[in-house]
């Protein structure tokens, strides 16, 4: 199993959330994992619902079986700082580069320099060793950017490698670029069950693949249980509903009586539903075509929250995600 | 169980009126942004405007629903709009904007300096801010060929969603900012007087900045900086001017958002920042939002109802003709008919199941559910309007697909310009 997993998928799919429920599935058995995000929105710390994160790995959750979630929001600025201090002792210059607009160039305007320091960060975690030789973590997951970029944030490595041809940058960007596109790297797309998610899940899955990117697996997010079997058929008559609508105590049967009145919008709601479910089963047909694990998280009705977050991680590590 | 009512948003007002010249359709991504601005686009040329919508980055059905195979930067007639209007479409591709803005500005020879060179290359095919920069470049530039009487603009689905109000004047400082002076000239700032520490910090920055990137990249930035330097002055004085063109009068915000947590809190976030930038904000469009026929009857009765119809919990696997749920206690064996058939108790009700009872109680379960979504909806909506009482709302009843031609676009301007409670 790779050890960085990195989650992505189109805007408002959940892939926040995902990510989440991933890493406290792969925090088994007393595993560790490192949940990262890269986007500096904080949505890991709004999920668990902890205060806003700092640039340092933390505790946030622990997994049943008594496996570690931790957690780190990287923040390109510090990173790049980090990394002056690392390498150059360079940290207290930090200030005066600042003012200059140095920073603000590196981390924001110079190509891809941010989404190195970000990827960089994260591949650093992947390698990290204790004293006794053994992983700091057992897995990374990335709350990564959605599909529409997510190529490119990967393979900017490579690009930055080809534009700062030599010097750290340059052997920085080869070597995460190793990381990311070996066999220790998973990347997983979350979608829905609708048609724009689906296909920008498999224009994403091909362009990850044509950049030579391992794509893992789809993850189908907010999946809703089926209600009814199939179309109302035909063969049941209109007065036949409304004669049972009555018969469970919601009012009168006849024409203008209170559960007749029920009958036409409940079954233009009958109808909305089997459309849906019609729809929804095209693009299962679809998701099928790149030949990938596909796996689906129920549609959690109240919303999330930490026991929504468990409960998703229990259906990921059922279905032998983790 | 609404404390407050929000106004309701008037869009046909908005796109009828001849003051109304830019239209911004921002907000969280996944929200219809995209397609709300082509069915106001369309709307709007239907009811007689000379319309062009500006998009960033369309999914490849909804170009399609305007009868256009591929989007590109220039504005393309879509055909089949009905009445005198005429609505134009297209795709913002960024690389080629600023190719024709370097185009514009400097002698063939220094364009094309520019245009070889590496770092150019990569900063124009779109990293961190150049899609916000030249969306909004795009935006001056059609408003400026003055050929449209209104250009309704979406927003790329930025990192953080009002990247595209930052972007510009970020860019913009960069290239006339004291950094790019300190590449470009380090001789001239060290020799004069009161700049000491500025000299240090620069000769330390390019030093640094040399060995984390490389000699030949930094060389790169700084033949770059060279040749746009003619442009710089420009670059501010543009990303000012469209800065000034949102915030004018005749420039309409909507915020668009689904009924859902994430977005509606993104969506709050973006009245606020666009209040604070005094940037007129018209109203939020509420995609997606559901309704019912029969919201008098509530998720509750629904359910109990089901129940009291006694159809097995949720769909049987077995299908309508699979074993009937056996009741430990209470069930009757009758033996009268010479065939086994178990019945239901006489509480509440004995009479047989029919497929019309298994139907009714999922009928019923399926409207439960729907009340329910209801009632998340309304409840996140109220927090939102408890936060901003005054923002006018238009909602959008949620479709069971997707948009796939004009008619469809057509339909869901008519569900934005009724504005109110879908039914």
């Amino acid at each position: 199993m790779s050890r960085l997993q990195v989650v992505s998928g189109k805007g408002g799919t959940g892939k926040t959330t995902v990510a989440a429920a991933l890493a406290l599935a792969l925090a088994t058995e007393g595993k560790r994992t490192l949940l990262v995000e890269v986007e500096g929105r904080q949505g890991i710390a709004q999920l668990f619902e902890t205060e806003a994160l700092p640039y340092e790995e933390r505790k946030i959750a622990v997994a049943p079986g008594g496996g570690e979630v931790y957690a780190l929001a990287i923040d390109a600025e510090l990173a790049l700082l980090d990394y002056l201090q690392m390498f150059y002792r360079l940290g207290g210059a930090g200030r005066a580069l600042r003012k200059l607009g140095a920073i603000d160039f590196a981390t924001t305007i110079a190509p891809g320099v941010r989404d190195v320091l970000l990827t960089g960060k994260a591949c650093e975690a992947v390698r990290r060793k204790d004293k006794r030789g053994r992983y700091a973590y057992d897995y990374v997951v990335m709350d990564a950017p959605p599909t529409g970029r997510i190529t490119r944030f990967l393979n900017v490595n490579d690009e930055v490698a080809g534009l700062a041809k030599i010097g750290p940058i340059h052997n920085q960007a080869q070597a995460v670029m190793r990381v990311l596109k070996s066999a220790e790297t998973s990347v997983h797309l979350v979608t829905l069950l609708e048609e724009m998610p689906v296909q920008e899940t498999l224009d994403g899955i091909a362009e990850l693949r044509a950049a030579g990117l391992p794509v893992g697996r789809i993850l189908v997010n907010m999946v809703r249980p089926t209600l009814l079997d199939g179309p109302v058929p035909d063969g049941v008559k209109r007065t036949e509903i409304a004669r049972e609508l009555s018969r469970a105590g919601l009012g009168g049967a006849r024409k203008g009586g209170l559960a007749e009145q029920l009958v036409e919008p409940l079954l233009a709601q009958a109808a909305e539903y089997a459309e849906r479910i019609a729809l929804e089963q095209e693009q299962r047909a679809e998701l099928a075509e790149p030949g990938l694990p596909v796996h689906e998280l129920e549609f959690l009705s109240e919303g999330i929250d930490l026991a929504g977050l468990y409960r998703l991680a229990t259906t990921l590590r059922r279905q032998g995600v983790s | 169980m609404t404390l407050d009512v929000p106004p309701t948003l008037a869009v046909d007002p908005l796109l009828d009126d001849p003051k109304t010249r830019i239209i911004v359709c921002c907000g969280a991504g996944g929200v219809g942004k995209t397609t709300t601005a082509a069915a106001l686009g369309l709307r709007a040329a239907e009811r007689g405007r000379k319309v062009v919508v500006l998009t960033i980055d369309p999914a490849r059905r909804l170009a399609q629903s305007m009868g256009i195979d591929s989007l590109d930067n220039t504005p393309r007639r879509v055909k089949e709009i009905e009445g005198d209007g005429e609505l134009h479409a297209m795709m913002l591709d960024m690389k080629r904007t600023f190719d024709e803005i370097v185009e514009a500005h400097a002698d063939a020879e220094r364009a094309r300096a520019i245009l070889e060179n590496p770092f150019y290359q990569s900063l124009s095919a779109g990293f961190a801010g150049t899609q916000e920069y030249m969306a909004m470049e795009k935006l001056g530039q059609l408003r400026a060929r003055d050929e449209w009487d209104l250009i309704i603009v979406d927003t790329p689905p930025s990192r953080s969603a009002l990247d595209f109000l930052d972007a510009p004047s970020r860019l913009g400082s960069f290239l006339d900012g004291k950094f790019i002076r300190v590449l470009m000239a380090p001789a001239k700032v060290g020799g004069r007087a009161g700049m000491k520490f500025l000299n240090v910090g620069m000769s330390m920055m390019t030093g640094t900045l040399g060995k984390l990137l490389g000699g030949p990249f930094l060389k790169d930035v700084q033949t770059f900086v060279a040749a746009m330097d003619t442009m710089f002055g420009g670059f501010r004085t543009r990303a000012d001017a469209t800065y000034r063109l949102l915030q004018a009068p005749g420039t309409a915000f909507l915020v668009v958002a689904a009924p859902e947590r994430d977005a509606l809190r993104e969506a709050a976030y973006f009245v606020e920042r666009l209040a604070a930038d005094r940037m007129p904000l018209a109203g939020l469009v509420l995609n997606r939002v559901h309704g019912s026929g029969a919201a008098r009857l509530s998720a509750e009765r629904a359910l109990a109802a089901a129940e009291a119809l006694g159809a097995p919990d949720g769909p049987d696997p077995a299908g309508p003709d699979g074993p009937v749920e056996n009741h430990e206690t209470g069930g009757i064996v009758d033996q009268e008919g010479g065939k086994e058939e178990v019945r239901t108790p006489p509480e509440p009700h004995d009479s047989p199941e029919t497929p019309a009872t298994e139907l009714t109680a999922g009928l019923l379960r399926l409207h439960a559910e729907r009340m329910r979504l209801l009632s998340r909806e309304q409840r996140t909506r109220d927090r939102f309007t408890a936060l901003h009482p005054e923002v006018a709302v238009a909602e959008v009843a949620a479709l069971p697909g997707d948009v796939h031609d004009l008619a469809g676009l057509r339909d869901i301007g008519d569900r934005l310009a009724s504005g109110g409670r879908p039914v």
